[in-house]
């Protein structure tokens, strides 16, 4: 472990002035399942970890059937698939909470932490941003809301300027007749980096799609929102016809690299058979 | 470069209260292991892909290795030093030695620890539900069958 | 269990839960990173980022003014040595070459190969100054694959290496610089008139993997190095004597000057037999004088220690059509790593030696290449060789249209048939496995579903003996106190406490092993080979007979009559009744307690190198699924066969199928050593090293049979190495017959799968 030191802060405020006195060395520290790994094989110079758990409004979990969801950044996943009201209403997120690393990481990882690691591969932000998340970014210069699907720009990088912090994330109540699955492949059945993952939202007016958003993952430098997938599916009834154009839509969208986790080819393939199963899954939902 | 971090830690390890020294970029399990002289969790990856390292940190399951000592200041920690009482073994750690679930021992107390945890929050798990939540700790030597029969074996103690 | 003319034992044959086991379920258990001694420091050592370069210059200078530093090593603190042949445990090494894996000479020859080593007031400093640490290196072309190290155009090892020639009729190799160090050959018969009478001839090529054993226990070594020039060692090795062995030719100080502790050991499989932190941690002493404890990352572990080899090989079998073999010959080419040694003479003896093949030729090729040295690992080289044979076989049978396990049955080695080198078999199960596979209701049971296959593979292997040497002391209340010398890797004290107990007529808790320091204890080769149990299984009987015999002797005098009138039976001495007719008759315990006062508590030691191990061969079913539209594949039920001898503790018998086999599926299916092209490891991890976590598998069904060894007191055959012999072998034969696709190398994950299944770009 490199030399640095541990600082608690308690609020979001004190939790802004550590980051921003810090520097650019400082780091937010909250699950810690990632940043710890950086900084002990110093894979990045961090000389101060601000921990921001133990602030009450980034360890939350609210729902409201008018509000929606509302997650603090920090609290941790097993709190939220957990929750009977998250398996109910937003079943893709607790899908995909629910597998990120094993029991034990699940007791302190969270979806703030796995949207702002900002991996390519994140197992929950297809879910994310399927499900119109916003996420709530406290910074020297006040509160700003962005959209999920805008805040990973690239690889392990995202919109937080210096000095922001993540503080929640908010997800709209899914709409009737709607229904979402979320699905990822990888080699064994548990601890494992998504070779691909996906995410579909829908709603049902009968049998015909009346809105629709799909997402990748793992196939470009940060989950794909595949308009195309979801224009496949829009407007008409749903059916084996549409979903493998809708498969098609994601396979054709994908833009993936070989590396050791996977191949171009197994990716964009997968990315259609992913892609196809949480849609077959959320139209079962959908419809009840 | 060399920084002298140290700092007075106050946790209550395995229902006793300790305090002690650790430097600030200390792991809870360096902590545990070479500072307070509990050696029962083990390091087997240091990146939370093994689970030899598992404890409860207020009762929930974490890997200690990614959890820095510092966060745990005030906190309850059980290892597998405290699963045990003075009466006597715990029926998982009864159940372990009786299916022979054990061939080197060094996952052993990860996966006591992480049964423990199991048990708590689903006392009857299924086979599927017993692998599922184990998946994050390796076992090298068993091939899990003896282990998954110890923790059903355990389970099934424990309520009657 | 089959059943054959098995005597009737008291203590064999049952489950006691293990002498040893309450502290490994407490946390009690002191493995070698577990220790602290007083004044510590803390090793740690700096490691190449290329697969092969010159080192031009190392400065330390930084390093060593870094408060908190009191060490630095280089290959310079070790002493020159000769070039020699050093027992390792399950294999040889060249002193020179040790030294050079153990810290870097002239060229570093893999990625994370050792440089230097430092030793500091905790592991954040010396990690600390590892930064500090100045290399200046030559980077060189790098070679990792063992086809592209054999051709005349790869880069160069090692400028000195020629290749030795132990093949009949071959002619000695050029004498100019190859990576190729061995090419050996083991010929029977006539293999062009065997493949000239056959009806049928099939020829075949494989690659497997390079797999690490993946024991969860990091290595670890400390060490104190004290005023006296005296060594203490504390570590988790699979041997503690050829540990103390190894440290004397390295570090050139007699044996008797070293002690080793062995702690308790988290897994070795073979791999935790070579040394590669206590030489080191024994330097940093003798230059810091104080104790230093190292323990390696895991990711070093993968990069750094030894897995097995990768391995090509080419298998031809030649058949009537009746399914008789009249021929069969393999090639086998395996990597060493960056020293020679691989276990390609090992792979090449188990290859066919399920099967009595008249005429028969393997020709072995030891390979260097700039990968980590190789060690032992579980059956070391078997497992290659035989998913070769085995694969060629199951396409034989579909060729012949036959059963797989009748073309196997029809040629099963048996008492009497030859082996590779043309000795006979003694007794062995290899046919009595074949039956038990054949008829077991896994295999006869209909496969149903979609995309579901089922396969079949066997495997060998040889099973060691080499020495174990053991103390026992009977006490005044009855109990025995055992000290062993062998690690107790899954449950040796038990199944030593055991036999004794079965000599004796007690019970296991009657007996207390304890493992004990190298100069504590007569000699012990390694835990290795499957050799444990069955080795010290005669250590015990020794023990117990003399200590029968010693009390027997004892009571004679007491009672005053003849020894030859007093007898031992089921842990009673009886001698003939007294004039009155009560019976002379007394307990182990009664005996025990009068020991003291009829000339002093019994210690007897005893050392046995017994030659008499029993091969042993096993067999595997496997039924799986395959999803077509990801690759992936989920076993469905798994049963291993297997000729076990007797099995002493049948609990940790089944573990140790249970666990080869899965380490196997974790061979056939995921795991394997991915290098770039220019040799730098990318999965030292185990989130990338994927070993089969508890939610991949189902239960593993094992069926026992017993033909016990005729070479031993008990039947005792080794059991840990064989199971991971067939897995590969019979995976990639169920997903023939599930998706209809013939694979050729291991590992088959999704990713091969879905190419086969996906069309062609």
């Amino acid at each position: 472990m490199q030399a640095l030191k541990y600082a608690r802060a308690s609020s979001v405020d004190e939790a802004v002035q550590l980051l921003r006195d810090g520097g650019p060395t400082a780091r937010v520290l909250a699950g810690g399942t990632d940043v710890i790994v950086l900084a002990r094989e110093r894979r990045r110079k961090i000389e101060l970890f601000v921990d921001v758990k133990h602030i009450d409004e980034l360890n939350s979990l609210s729902y409201d059937p008018s509000a929606g969801l509302t997650v603090g950044a920090a609290t941790p996943l097993y709190r939220v698939y957990g929750d009977a009201d998250v398996v109910r209403h937003y079943p893709a997120i607790a899908e995909s909470a629910h597998v990120i690393g094993g029991t034990a990481i699940q007791g302190r990882a969270s979806l703030g932490g796995n949207l702002a690691n900002s991996s390519p591969a994140a197992d929950s932000i297809p879910a994310q941003i399927a499900l119109s998340g916003t996420v709530t970014i406290a910074g020297p210069g006040g509160r700003r809301q962005v959209a999920i699907a805008d805040f990973c720009t690239g690889p392990g990088q995202n919109v937080l300027q210096p000095g922001e912090i993540l503080v929640s994330l908010h997800f709209p109540h899914p709409a009737a007749h709607s229904g979402q699955a979320w699905e990822r492949f990888i080699p064994r059945n548990e601890m494992d980096i998504a070779v691909t993952n996906a995410c579909t939202y829908l709603v049902l007016n009968g049998d015909t799609v009346t809105d629709a958003r799909i997402v990748i993952g793992a196939v470009a430098p940060t989950a794909l929102l595949v308009a195309d997938a979801a224009k496949a599916l829009i407007g008409k009834p749903l059916t084996e016809e549409t979903i493998k154009a809708a498969g098609e839509a994601s396979k054709a969208a994908a833009r993936p690299i070989d590396d050791m986790r996977g191949s171009i080819k197994q990716r964009k393939h997968l990315s259609a058979v992913l892609t196809e199963r949480t849609i077959r899954r959320a139209a079962e939902r959908a419809r009840g | 470069m060399t920084m002298t971090n140290t700092f007075v830690l106050h946790a209550i390890i395995n229902g006793e209260e300790r305090e002690f020294l650790a430097d600030q970029r200390d792991s809870l399990l360096e902590a545990l292991r070479e500072r307070a002289g509990i050696r029962g969790p083990k390091e087997g990856c240091n990146n939370g892909n093994c689970g030899a390292c598992s404890v409860l940190l207020d009762g929930r399951l974490v890997n200690s290795c990614l959890v820095m000592a510092a966060e745990v200041e005030g906190a309850e920690i059980t290892t597998v030093e405290g699963i045990a009482t003075p009466e006597g073994l715990d029926p998982i750690q009864q159940a372990f030695l009786e299916e022979a679930a054990l061939q080197c021992g060094i996952c052993t107390p990860g996966f006591i620890v992480a049964t423990r945890a199991l048990l708590e929050e689903n006392p009857h798990p299924t086979e599927e539900e017993a692998r599922f939540w184990l998946a994050g700790n390796l076992c090298r030597c068993t091939g899990y069958d003896k282990i998954i029969r110890a923790v059903l074996k355990a389970a099934d103690q424990k309520g009657s | 269990m089959v059943a054959t003319d098995k005597p009737a034992y008291r203590v064999v044959g049952t489950r006691p839960i293990r002498p040893d086991g309450t502290d490994k379920v407490t946390g009690r258990a002191a493995f070698g990173a577990d220790i602290k001694l007083e004044g510590m420091l803390y090793g740690a050592i700096l490691r190449s980022p290329h697969a092969h370069a010159r080192v031009r210059r190392i400065d330390t200078s930084k390093a060593e003014a870094l408060p908190g530093v009191f060490a630095v090593a280089t290959n310079a603190d070790f002493p020159r040595v000769e070039s020699g042949s050093l027992n390792i445990g399950e294999g040889t090494a060249n002193p020179v070459w040790l030294i050079d894996n153990l810290l870097a000479g002239e060229k570093v020859l893999y990625h994370g190969h050792a440089v230097a080593a430092v030793a500091a007031v905790d592991q954040h400093v010396a990690e600390d100054a590892l930064q500090l640490i100045d290399v200046e290196y030559e980077v060189l072309p790098a070679v990792v694959d063992v086809r592209e190290a054999m051709l005349d155009t790869a880069p160069i090892l090692h400028d000195d290496l020629r290749t030795a020639v132990r093949a009949a009729g071959v002619p000695a190799a050029p004498d100019r610089p190859t990576n190729i160090a061995l090419h050996m050959r083991l010929e029977k018969g006539d293999l062009e008139a065997g493949f000239a009478d056959a009806d049928v001839v099939i020829e075949r090529e494989y690659e497997t993997s390079m797999f690490h054993q993946g024991y969860i226990e990091p290595q670890n070594g400390s060490a104190w190095w004290d005023q006296d020039d005296n060594i203490t060692i504390w570590t988790s090795v699979q041997g503690s004597f050829n540990t103390r062995d190894q440290l004397a030719a390295v570090l050139k100080v007699d044996p008797s000057r070293i002690k080793v502790v062995p702690m308790e050991i988290g897994g070795g499989f073979g791999g935790k037999n070579p040394i590669y932190l206590e030489p080191v941690a024994a330097i940093l002493s003798r230059k810091s004088k104080r104790p230093v404890k190292m323990w390696m990352s895991r990711d070093a572990v993968f990069l750094a220690t030894g897995p097995t080899s990768a391995t090509y090989s080419r298998v031809k079998i030649g058949a009537k059509r009746d399914g008789t073999f009249t021929a069969a010959s393999a090639y086998l080419a395996f990597e060493a790593g960056a020293y020679p040694g691989s276990p390609v003479g090992a792979g090449a003896q188990c290859a066919f030696a399920p099967y009595s093949i008249p005429n028969q030729t393997v020709d072995g090729f030891d390979v260097v290449v700039n990968g980590p040295k190789t060690a032992a690992y579980r059956a070391p080289g078997a497992p290659a060789a035989a998913y070769a044979v085995e694969a060629t076989i199951n396409e034989l049978a579909e060729m012949l249209q036959m059963d797989p396990m009748d073309v196997r049955l029809k040629n099963a080695s048996r008492e009497g048939t030859t082996n590779a080198v043309g000795a006979p078999w003694p007794t062995i199960g290899a046919e009595a496995v074949m039956q038990a596979v054949k008829n077991h209701p896994h295999y006869t049971s209909e496969l149903q579903g979609e995309d579901v296959g089922r396969g079949v593979a066997l495997g060998f292997w040889f099973n060691g003996g080499m020495e174990s040497s053991g103390t026992a002391s009977v006490q005044a209340d009855g109990r025995v106190s055992l000290i062993l010398g062998t690690v107790d890797i899954g449950g040796s004290r038990a199944s030593m406490a055991m036999q004794l107990a079965e000599v004796l007529g007690l019970t296991m808790d009657d007996v207390n092993p304890h493992v004990v320091d190298s100069d504590s204890v007569g000699y012990n080769a390694t835990t290795g080979g499957s050799r444990v149990t069955f080795q010290g299984g005669w250590v015990m009987h020794d023990l117990g007979m003399a200590i029968r015999q010693q009390m027997q002797a004892r009571a004679a005098a007491m009672w005053d009559v003849s020894p030859d009138d007093v007898e031992y039976h089921d842990g009673y001495i009886a001698g003939p009744n007294e004039v009155s007719g009560t019976p002379r008759r007394l307990s182990f315990k009664e005996m025990a307690a009068k020991l003291p006062a009829t000339g002093g508590l019994i210690t007897v030691s005893a050392t046995s190198r017994r030659n008499t191990q029993g091969p042993a061969f096993a067999g595997h079913i496997v039924d799986l699924k395959v999803d077509r539209e990801t690759g992936k594949v989920q076993i469905l039920r798994y049963t291993a066969v297997q000729d076990v001898g007797t099995a002493i503790h049948p609990s940790y018998v089944e573990g140790q199928i249970q666990g080869g086999a899965v380490q196997g599926i974790g061979m056939a299916l995921s795991e394997e050593y991915v290098y770039d092209d220019q040799g730098h490891l990318r999965n030292a991890s185990f989130l990338d090293y994927r070993m089969p976590v508890a939610n991949d598998l189902p239960m593993i069904d094992v069926q026992m049979v017993e033909v016990p060894n005729p070479g031993h007191p008990f039947g005792v055959r080794g059991v840990g190495e064989v199971p991971i012999v067939p897995p590969q072998a019979a995976i990639r034969n169920a997903l023939k017959d599930a998706i209809g696709v013939n694979f050729y190398r291991t590992p088959v994950s999704p990713r091969v799968i879905l190419d086969e299944l996906l069309p062609k770009d």
